[in-house]
C-alpha cells in the first residue's frame, strides 16, 4: 500500500477501500457498470455478501486494522431488501459504529453506505470516484504502519502486533 | 529459594490497582493448601525477595508465574521478559494482564496529553514549573533514573509470550484454586486457553429466561436511571449489559447482584472484537428504520469505546486512538 503512518502518503500511494456489496443490488449495479463500460478509479476491493445485513462491524474494524483506508458498504434502498430489514439493521449498526470510530480516530468519510440498486451503474462508479478523491484528501489510514511505529517505543521487540491469543484466546 | 522439592510459583503485578493481589489473599484459609503444594518464591506484595533474587535463578526454574496488570513502563517491560525466562508457564492474571484492562483506556490519549492533565492541569496540582517525571535526571553528579512511561499500554502478550489466561476484574477464588489445580496435576487446555467456559455469559445468567427471542429497544438506559427489576433481563430493561459478547465463568456475579455486565471476562473464541461485536448486538436491538431516530435511540448510549472496550481497548484490533495528522504532528511537537 506504500503508505507511512499519520497518513504522510509515500510516493505512488494510491487509497485501498474495501467493498462489501449485497448480492442483490449492488453487487448486481457494480456488475452492470462494468457491463455498461462506466469508469471509477481501481482503487476498491470488491466483496461479495448476500446481505448488507451480513456485514458484521467486526470485518469493518478488521479491514481497517489490515490496511484498509476506506470502507464501503452497499446494500439495497430501504424497503427493497431481499430479506425485508438486513439493510435497516446496517443502517443501525453503521450509525453506532461510525460513533465508535470516531472516538478511535478514524475519520468519519473512512466509511461510507450507500443504498444502490441494481439498476444504478452509474451510481456504483460514482460513490467510488467520489470516496478515492475523500480518501486522498485525508491520506493514508496505514494501520499496520502505526501498530509497527506504536511498538517502535518498546526496549524489546514486540510480540506479533496480531497476535491472535491477545482477544479470545484459543482460535 | 526454597528448596524442598515442592515447584515454585510467582506472582508480579504490573500496571493494575491490586485487587487481582487481594484476590489471591481472598482464598483466605485456601490459601494454605495452595502453600502445601506449593512455594511462593516471589510475590513483592507480600514477600520480601528482589528482582536480582529473581535474576539469579535458573531459567524455567520457576513452575508458574502469575502476572498481573498491563504493561505501561519500561520497568514492567523488562520484568515481564524476566520472568518469561524464568517461568515454565507464564499466566496472564485478570482482565489488565490479558486485555489492557481499565488502564488501557488510556490509549484514547497520548503520554504527553496524560501529562500535561495529570502534573500541570488537574486543580489540585501546582507545579508552576511544569515539572514532568523524566526518565533520567542528573542530579549533583549523579545520574537518576526512572522507569520510562510509554504512550501505549498494552496487554501481557503483546510483549511477551503468554501461555494461559485467568480472565476477570479480578479472577475469583474458584477460578484460581481450578487453574492451581490444574497446573499441579497437568490437567491443562492446550496452550493459550483461557482458563474460563467459552460459552457467552448470557447461557450462565440467572435472568436468561426472561430474555427475549427478539429484543426491540426505543431508548438505552444506565442503571442509576432505573430501578432496575431484579427478575428480568438487564438487556430487556434498556440497560446496556455485555452479557453476549461476554465469557462466563463468574458464576454472573454482577447480574446477581442487579448490575449490568461490563465485560471483565473478555470475549469468548467467536468474538474478534468486543466493541464491534457489542456495536454489531446492541445497534441491533434499536427499534427504528430511519437513520434519524436510530441515532437518537443510539445517543442514549454516551459512550460507546469506554462502555464496550471497557477492559479489552489495549487488544482490540485498532488497540489505541489513531491520532490525525494535525494532532499528531502537535504530539510529536511536544515531546521531542
Amino acid at each position: 500500500m506504500n503508505a507511512t503512518a499519520n497518513g504522510q502518503a509515500g510516493p505512488g500511494w494510491e487509497p485501498t477501500i474495501v467493498a462489501f456489496f449485497c448480492n442483490w443490488c449492488t453487487y448486481t449495479a457494480a456488475d452492470l457498470a462494468g457491463t455498461s463500460r462506466l469508469k471509477y478509479p481501481p482503487n476498491v476491493r470488491v466483496i461479495r455478501v448476500m446481505c448488507s445485513g451480513r456485514v458484521d462491524p467486526q470485518f469493518v474494524v478488521e479491514a481497517f486494522a489490515r490496511g484498509a483506508d476506506g470502507v464501503l458498504i452497499g446494500g439495497c434502498h430501504p424497503g427493497d431488501c431481499h430479506y425485508m430489514e438486513g439493510n435497516y439493521k446496517t443502517l443501525r449498526r453503521v450509525a453506532l459504529l461510525r460513533r465508535l470510530l470516531g472516538e478511535m480516530g478514524i475519520e468519519d468519510d473512512r466509511l461510507r453506505l450507500e443504498w444502490i440498486s441494481a439498476s444504478e451503474g452509474e451510481k456504483v462508479a460514482r460513490v467510488i470516484s467520489e470516496m478515492v478523491a475523500a480518501l486522498r484528501t485525508l491520506g493514508a489510514l496505514a494501520l499496520p504502519a502505526q501498530h509497527a511505529r506504536w511498538d517502535a517505543e518498546l526496549r524489546s521487540h514486540a510480540v506479533s502486533a496480531a497476535a491472535p491469543a491477545a482477544a479470545g484466546g484459543e482460535r | 529459594m526454597a528448596q524442598d522439592g515442592k515447584p515454585q510459583v510467582a506472582f508480579y503485578w504490573c500496571a493494575s490497582c491490586g485487587g487481582c493481589e487481594e484476590a489471591v489473599v481472598d482464598l483466605a484459609e485456601d490459601i494454605l493448601g495452595v502453600v502445601e503444594l506449593v512455594d511462593i518464591a516471589f510475590w513483592p506484595v507480600a514477600l520480601d525477595v528482589k528482582r536480582s533474587d529473581v535474576e539469579r535463578w535458573p531459567d524455567g526454574s520457576i513452575a508458574a508465574v502469575f502476572i498481573n496488570g498491563a504493561i505501561r513502563t519500561s520497568e514492567q517491560e523488562e520484568m515481564a521478559h524476566l520472568l518469561r525466562r524464568k517461568a515454565q508457564l507464564l499466566i496472564a492474571f485478570g482482565a489488565c494482564a490479558q486485555l489492557g484492562g481499565i488502564p488501557a483506556l488510556a490509549n484514547l490519549w497520548e503520554r504527553a496529553a496524560i501529562f500535561r492533565t495529570v502534573y500541570e492541569e488537574v486543580p489540585s496540582v501546582a507545579n508552576a514549573e511544569a515539572t514532568y517525571p523524566q526518565a533520567r535526571t542528573a542530579s549533583d553528579g549523579d545520574l537518576l533514573t526512572l522507569p520510562a512511561f510509554w504512550d501505549t499500554v498494552r496487554a501481557l502478550d503483546q510483549v511477551v509470550e503468554v501461555d494461559y489466561y485467568l480472565p476477570g476484574c479480578p479472577p475469583t477464588p474458584k477460578m484460581i484454586k481450578d487453574a492451581v489445580g490444574a497446573i499441579l496435576s497437568g490437567t491443562l487446555p492446550p496452550r493459550g486457553s483461557v482458563l474460563a467456559p467459552d460459552v457467552a455469559l448470557c447461557e450462565q445468567c440467572p435472568l436468561k429466561e426472561t430474555k427475549p427471542e427478539q429484543l426491540l429497544l426505543r431508548e438505552f438506559k444506565r442503571p442509576h436511571e432505573i430501578l432496575i427489576d431484579p427478575k428480568i433481563c438487564l438487556l430487556a430493561q434498556g440497560i446496556v449489559c455485555l452479557g453476549p459478547a461476554t465469557r462466563g465463568g463468574c458464576e454472573a456475579l454482577c447480574p446477581k447482584a442487579h448490575m449490568p455486565c461490563t465485560g471483565c471476562f473478555g470475549p469468548t473464541s467467536r468474538v474478534m472484537d468486543v466493541g464491534a461485536k457489542m456495536t454489531s448486538a446492541l445497534a441491533s436491538m434499536v427499534d427504528a428504520t430511519d437513520p434519524q431516530a436510530a441515532e437518537a435511540i443510539l445517543a442514549t448510549i454516551p459512550d460507546p469505546v469506554g462502555t464496550f472496550y471497557r477492559y479489552s481497548l489495549a487488544a482490540s484490533r485498532l488497540r489505541r486512538r489513531v491520532l490525525a495528522r494535525s494532532e499528531a504532528a502537535k504530539t510529536q511537537a511536544a515531546s521531542a
